[in-house]
């Protein structure tokens, strides 16, 4: 703070007292009152109208993809493979498979090695090295779905000569180690030192602490992160484009393409026949409904873990 | 002095029955009681042929490069209560958790002199870490469960040493017993252990430690977190087993150190200024700082 004149801090002092006498915080000029309340009010009806808006956007998506694909969901369209040139019935049933297979497949990949690397990051992670590993996770997170893509073309489907199932699998568990690896860093980072100390004081090794203490007061947390990754890749398309690349008949080889649902959607969206149009609808809103349920458990589980 | 009292101990009967109906701990304890112990002749009585359990000599310790120990040497004898004073950040802490090799865990720490436990150097390369944190237990500041079942709890310790299914029922029995917790949880083993009270939890973890048979127990202000009656209950289960016990306690309350231990040693900025037993250092401190300490809050 600057030091002024002591004449004129003394005069202004003794004005601002004796305003501030008068009204403490209310302004007395009323023009400039009235400015304020108006900037005020307009602040809150633009961030409210956004807010509006925002929320309006996704039930307006709902409403008109549960609109347009309602009436073909039932049970054929989980069980049913789709029918040649657009006749009526049938369903995605293979789609639904390949999902289910190649998040597995994902999940087998990512879960792991983003698991260990988060405790790695969180229990171990010190110096430069953690660091460089700590960034590189975070640009992994940031790299477009459809660079994994190309990785597994240039890594799987070029050598086998022939998309795949497995070629899928990968380029979706690569977008699952950064996902798995921050939230279970964060949330390893999260279980108190007193627990460890409590268990190494006991004559614990660092090993055992970690799995039989660390990790299950982690549970939670870990679980929460594993499920955000497994809807995060349930609807990735654009990697799934050049590795599972799609099928319309049912399929468990992996070395073999493998349909998924955000690949079938993709395709029936282009078809010329207006049922399957309206069966990409369907797809789309058991897909939004499956991600939506899944930020549901996550939200209840992460509450579950902050009562703790 | 209060002359009608025959120890520290002689419990008197709760005259009222406020206090005691707050807690569901059992039994209940006047609160007179707790405020006239500081008024008694401060020390338990000690046992002059008390051998060393762990001799400190010379223990610099440094966080990076600031150092929070200086040169610090005092005997721990076996058998005793040492309660180890002084004001916050002095580095009691810092001293307790050298005594079981705990500050290995924090990066970037370094440590001279020595502590000589059984014939041994604490501090050599060569010593088994995890074998000497199961002969010196550790108790913290807060109560520390883990979020198993109490028998879990208690178990855990015994699993790690692969004890067998009978020896490790046994154990958590006389263990439980020992800390007085028995008789409040002996119907309910296999219930969370976050369900119990601070008190509770606080002797769950001085019976989790007691059930490995540490010669030496650490406790880091096990009573600061818990309410005056909890902390009675602690102070009684120490003195009961400070017969079998080598116990060393950090604590800033003053009149419970002069309760229960029969040696106090009083640090200050990192320095051991006065050790000695604590009838002697209590009534008659040799040094400044000590007497300003003490009778900073002790008067
Ligand atoms: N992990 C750490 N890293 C760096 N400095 C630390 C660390 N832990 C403690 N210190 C410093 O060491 C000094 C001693 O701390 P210590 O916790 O041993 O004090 P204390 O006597 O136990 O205090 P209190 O009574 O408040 O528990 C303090 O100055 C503290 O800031
Ligand atoms: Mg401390």
């Amino acid at each position: 703070m600057s030091v002024p004149m002591p004449t004129s801090s003394s005069s202004s002092s003794t004005l601002q007292s004796g305003e501030s006498r008068l009204h403490p915080f209310l302004a007395t000029r009323s023009s400039l009152n009235l400015r304020r309340r108006l900037v005020n009010a307009l602040v809150v009806l633009f961030t409210t109208l956004a807010a509006l808006f925002a929320a309006g956007l996704l039930i307006y998506l709902l409403c008109y993809v549960l609109s347009q694909g309602l009436r073909y969901i039932n049970l054929d369209f989980f069980t049913q493979l789709p029918t040649p040139n657009g006749e009526p019935g049938g369903g995605m049933g293979e789609a639904f498979q390949g999902s289910l297979i190649l998040i597995a497949l994902a999940s087998l990949m990512g879960v792991p090695l983003g698991l260990f690397t988060g405790i790695y990051l969180a229990e171990f992670g010190r110096g430069p090295f953690a660091q460089g590993v700590r960034f590189l996770v975070d640009v992994l997170n940031g790299i477009p779905t459809i660079i994994f893509g190309l990785l597994a073309w240039v890594l799987i489907v070029i050598p086998m000569q022939s998309f795949s199932g497995l070629a899928g699998g990968f380029a979706l568990g690569m977008i699952m180690i950064p996902i798995v690896t921050r939230t279970s860093e964060d949330v390893l980072r999260l279980v108190p030192r007193e627990l460890r100390e409590a268990s190494l004081a006991l004559g614990a090794t660092e090993a055992r602490t970690i799995l039989q203490i660390v990790l299950p007061a982690a549970r939670n947390g870990i679980i929460t992160g594993v499920v955000l990754a497994m809807a995060r890749v349930a609807g990735e398309t654009a990697p799934l484009l050049m590795t599972a690349f799609g099928t319309t008949f049912w399929n468990t080889d992996v070395t073999q393409p493998m349909d998924a649902l955000p690949l079938r959607i993709f395709q029936f969206t282009l078809s010329p026949y207006q049922q399957q149009v309206n069966q990409a609808y369907a797809g789309a809103f058991v897909l939004i409904v499956l991600i939506l349920l899944a930020s549901l458990a996550v939200r209840l589980a992460a509450g579950g873990f902050k009562q703790r | 002095m209060e002359s009608n009292m025959s120890g520290p101990y002689s419990r008197l009967p709760a005259t009222e029955g406020r206090l005691a109906s707050q807690q569901s701990e059992t039994p209940p304890v006047d609160l007179r009681l707790h405020h006239a112990l500081g008024a008694v002749e401060p020390g338990q009585p000690l046992d002059q042929n008390a051998r060393v359990a762990i001799e400190v000599r010379h223990l610099n310790f440094y966080y990076g490069t600031h150092q929070v120990l200086f040169d610090i040497s005092l005997p721990i004898r076996q058998r005793q209560i040492t309660a180890l004073i002084g004001p916050s950040g002095c580095g009691k802490s810092t001293f307790l958790r050298t005594l079981n090799r705990m500050n290995d865990l924090i990066p970037e720490t370094r440590i001279e002199g020595e502590a000589i436990f059984d014939g041994e150097n604490i501090y050599d390369p060569a010593i088994d870490v995890i074998r000497l944190r199961q002969r010196i237990g550790m108790v913290f500041q807060r109560p520390n469960p883990f979020p198993k079942s109490i028998f879990d709890n208690i178990a855990y310790g015994l699993r790690i040493q692969r004890k067998p299914r009978r020896q490790i029922q046994e154990e958590v029995e006389r263990s439980l017993r020992a800390a007085a917790l028995w008789d409040e949880v002996k119907d309910r083993l296999k219930a969370s252990a976050l369900g119990l009270s601070g008190g509770q939890q606080q002797r769950l973890c001085i019976a989790r430690a007691l059930a490995l048979h540490p010669e030496v127990l650490l406790l880091d202000e096990p009573c600061s977190a818990l309410d005056p009656i909890a902390t009675l209950k602690i102070e009684e289960l120490l003195l009961s087993i400070s017969k079998e016990y080598t116990i060393v306690i950090v604590t800033h309350n003053m009149s419970q150190a002069a309760r229960i231990s029969q040696y106090t040693g009083f640090f200050l900025n990192g320095r051991l200024i006065e050790y000695g037993p604590t009838a002697e250092l209590f009534k008659r401190p040799r040094q400044r700082e000590t007497e300003d300490y003490i009778s900073g809050r002790f008067s």
